[in-house]
């Protein structure tokens, strides 16, 4: 049974009928939603349904052309000032890990905190390994990233947003690159993460884990929230013929 | 036992093969393929012989001792050479230190450089009242760069700021190196003095240390979303590229002045250090901006999530993957500028080449071509080999953990 232990009634990210275009291209049409302090919450929806591009708007990696969206209290607009602001406030892991080839796993870490937060180089380091502590790797901290399999990157890449000691963590189909078996280990991590606390906002077809440690299910169709529910509500009683069918077809595999 | 055989480590096996073999199967492996073997050596046994006979028995090589100084420094004043070899004390100096500091790569070309030096102070030096005392700076250099080295090496642990003191002397040097080398009042030593493989090496390390970070901010500017940025970089690549270096260097030594109020005269050693540097910068700022559309987009993407802003993400991210990829381009750019420093003859300044044909020129040794030539040939050689091989090792080191 999923809880609410987590989540306060103080909302941290708030949309406002948000909409985007890719040129002509309408692929978020009014998203109104928003997300507690604490709580985790899974986006999934049918490839193309706009779930990437609606995280993304919130920490600015894509800009949204209509509504409103405000992070923590700082409203994104093209202050840049403030996208700097709140993406120190927002982690986020990408499908593809994204980390930087040309540098080892603890250097990866350690840019953010030295070059954005100005930490002494010594105290980055021992924060990025006990991050790397914690996510399981601290062995493979001097190693490059090309030489560890993918669920370590992912795992990695899960402490690069850690070490910037993020409000908010957002994930993009985390373990949608990776080999089954190493799904759990990346699972694991985020399950853990879950239970410490963070805010998280979640795109997978994982329902497994969105069923045990999701707060809530946002069910995304064609630029819009169709549904959003508690899992169980969400996974056992669906309103929308989408939402079922789209469960139905989930489950199957 | 039987386990232990199972767990044992399996090598791969040995692909090397005597010389024997080699050539048997390389050189003798059909009969056609001996043929051609045998017609290959035929042909480079006449080739080798008619050098060969040349070089060593027609070849009249008394020219390039008889006149070493001019090919080393042109018409600079011999009272005055010390100024030389003070700037090349202190690049002694400078690739010592820092080879001591860096170690690796810096290390072993500094070891390299000082080895040159001492194969130099050992080779016959023409001009025999001053080859021991060439021989003696020389040896006085490389000492100075074995000194340094050693205390490098030991200075890093007590004094870790000397790696940035050493950056900003090296930073330091190029205003130093022609301030040295021009001197002031009535000793000083006109630009227009200045020669041979001395000039050369000047308009080569001007060139090649300030095209490099223009070509890089004009790359940027062409990707830059700003549009008054973007077109003013656009421009000005496509509009050098399309123009060749000899018109470059002529509307340098003429158009400028002309713009130029009548006191203020713009020397006409810088004035070919600008045409040479603006030229290459143009073609630099290509080779990088291939580099930067290498880099994928979640590179970009996963920087801006860390937090850091647009020139973090350049210093940081994008430009060490950009420029590791195209350093082979970027080298043989600065291969070709080494070498087109040759066409700063046409507008009148005595380069290496350019002392060569005033030594061909001269009654003295008429007739002696194609000695100046080959010896003028080689030593543009050796400093493009060098660079090249350099870049080699440093895409050899810079390998790990590239995907
Ligand atoms: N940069 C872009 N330029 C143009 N169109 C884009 C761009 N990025 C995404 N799109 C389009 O926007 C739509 C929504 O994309 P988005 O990546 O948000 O979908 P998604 O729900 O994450 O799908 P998936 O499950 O496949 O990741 C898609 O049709 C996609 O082709
Ligand atoms: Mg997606």
């Amino acid at each position: 049974m999923s809880t609410l232990e987590n989540a306060t009634n103080d909302p941290i990210i708030v949309c406002e009928d948000v909409h985007k275009w890719f040129d002509d291209f309408h692929v978020l049409k009014g998203v109104t939603t928003s997300f507690r302090k604490g709580e985790r919450a899974v986006i999934c929806g049918p490839s193309g349904s706009g779930k990437s591009t609606f995280i993304r708007t919130l920490n600015r990696l894509e800009e949204h052309q209509r509504g409103k969206i405000v992070v923590d209290g700082i409203e994104l607009t093209n202050d840049l000032r403030n996208i700097d602001l709140i993406r120190r406030e927002v982690g986020m892991v990408f499908q593809q890990f994204n980390l930087f080839p040309h540098l080892t796993n603890l250097q990866n870490i350690t840019l953010g905190p030295i070059r954005v937060r100005k930490m002494p180089k010594s105290e980055a380091e021992s924060v990025a390994l006990a991050l790397l502590e914690r996510v399981d790797i601290a062995d493979q901290a001097e190693k490059y990233p090309a030489e560890i399999s993918g669920g370590q990157q992912q795992r990695v890449a899960i402490a690069r947003a850690l070490a910037m000691e993020p409000k908010i963590m957002l994930f993009d189909e985390p373990t949608s690159a990776l080999d089954p078996e190493m799904i759990t280990e990346v699972l694991d991590v985020m399950r853990e993460l879950a239970h410490s606390g963070m805010t998280m906002l979640v795109v997978t077809h994982e329902m497994g884990f969105a069923r045990e440690v999701a707060d809530r299910v946002l069910f995304f169709d064609e630029g819009l929230i169709v549904e959003e529910a508690a899992p169980a509500e969400f996974f056992d009683n669906p309103q929308h013929e989408r939402t079922k069918l789209f469960i139905s077809q989930t489950l199957q595999h | 036992m039987a386990e232990s055989e199972f767990t044992q480590e399996i090598r791969p096996p040995k692909n090397t093969i005597g010389v024997l073999p080699w050539i048997k199967e390389n050189l003798f492996s059909s009969w056609y393929n001996t043929l051609l073997t045998v017609i290959a050596l035929g042909i480079l046994f006449f080739l080798l012989k008619g050098v060969f006979t040349w070089a060593f028995t027609e070849a009249k090589w008394e020219v390039i001792p008889a006149n070493l100084q001019l090919f080393a420094i042109g018409a600079y004043p011999i009272a005055e050479v010390w100024r030389v070899w003070i700037v090349l004390y202190t690049v002694c100096a400078l690739i010592g230190l820092s080879g001591g500091i860096w170690g690796g790569l810096t290390l072993r070309f500094a070891v390299g450089i000082g080895g040159c030096g001492i194969v130099c102070a050992f080779l016959s030096m023409g001009i025999s009242t001053l080859g021991w005392a060439i021989r003696a700076w020389v040896l006085g250099g490389v000492a100075l760069l074995a000194a340094l080295l050693f205390l490098g090496t030991r200075s890093v642990s007590v004094f870790p700021k000397i790696r940035r003191w050493v950056l900003v002397g090296w930073l330091l040097s190029f205003p130093w190196t022609l301030i040295m080398l021009r001197g002031f009042g009535k000793n000083a030593v006109l630009t227009t003095n200045w020669g041979g493989l001395l000039l050369t090496l000047i308009l080569a390390a001007v060139g090649i240390c300030f095209c490099f970070p223009l070509g890089v901010l004009l790359a940027l500017g062409r990707r830059s979303t700003l549009p008054v940025v973007k077109w003013v970089s656009t421009a000005y690549i496509e509009i050098v590229r399309g123009v060749p270096l000899i018109t470059i260097l002529f509307m340098a030594q003429i158009v400028i002045p002309i713009f130029m109020s009548d006191n203020i005269r713009l020397d006409k050693v810088l004035r070919a250090m600008l045409g040479i540097t603006l030229f290459s910068a143009a073609y630099m700022a290509e080779n990088v901006r291939g580099g930067l559309q290498s880099i994928p987009r979640g590179q970009y993407e996963a920087a801006q999530a860390v937090g850091l802003n647009y020139p973090l993400t350049m210093l940081f991210i994008v430009l060490p993957q950009a420029l590791r990829s195209v350093i082979p381009a970027i080298v043989g750019q600065f291969i070709a500028l080494f070498k087109d420093t040759s066409l700063v003859t046409i507008v009148g300044l005595l380069d290496l080449l350019g002392i060569a044909k005033t030594v061909i020129a001269n009654p003295d040794w008429l007739g002696l071509q194609a000695e100046v030539y080959i010896f003028v040939a080689a030593i543009y050689f050796v400093f493009s080999y060098s660079m090249s091989y350099v870049s080699q090792r440093i895409e050899e080191a810079l390998g790990v953990g590239k995907i």
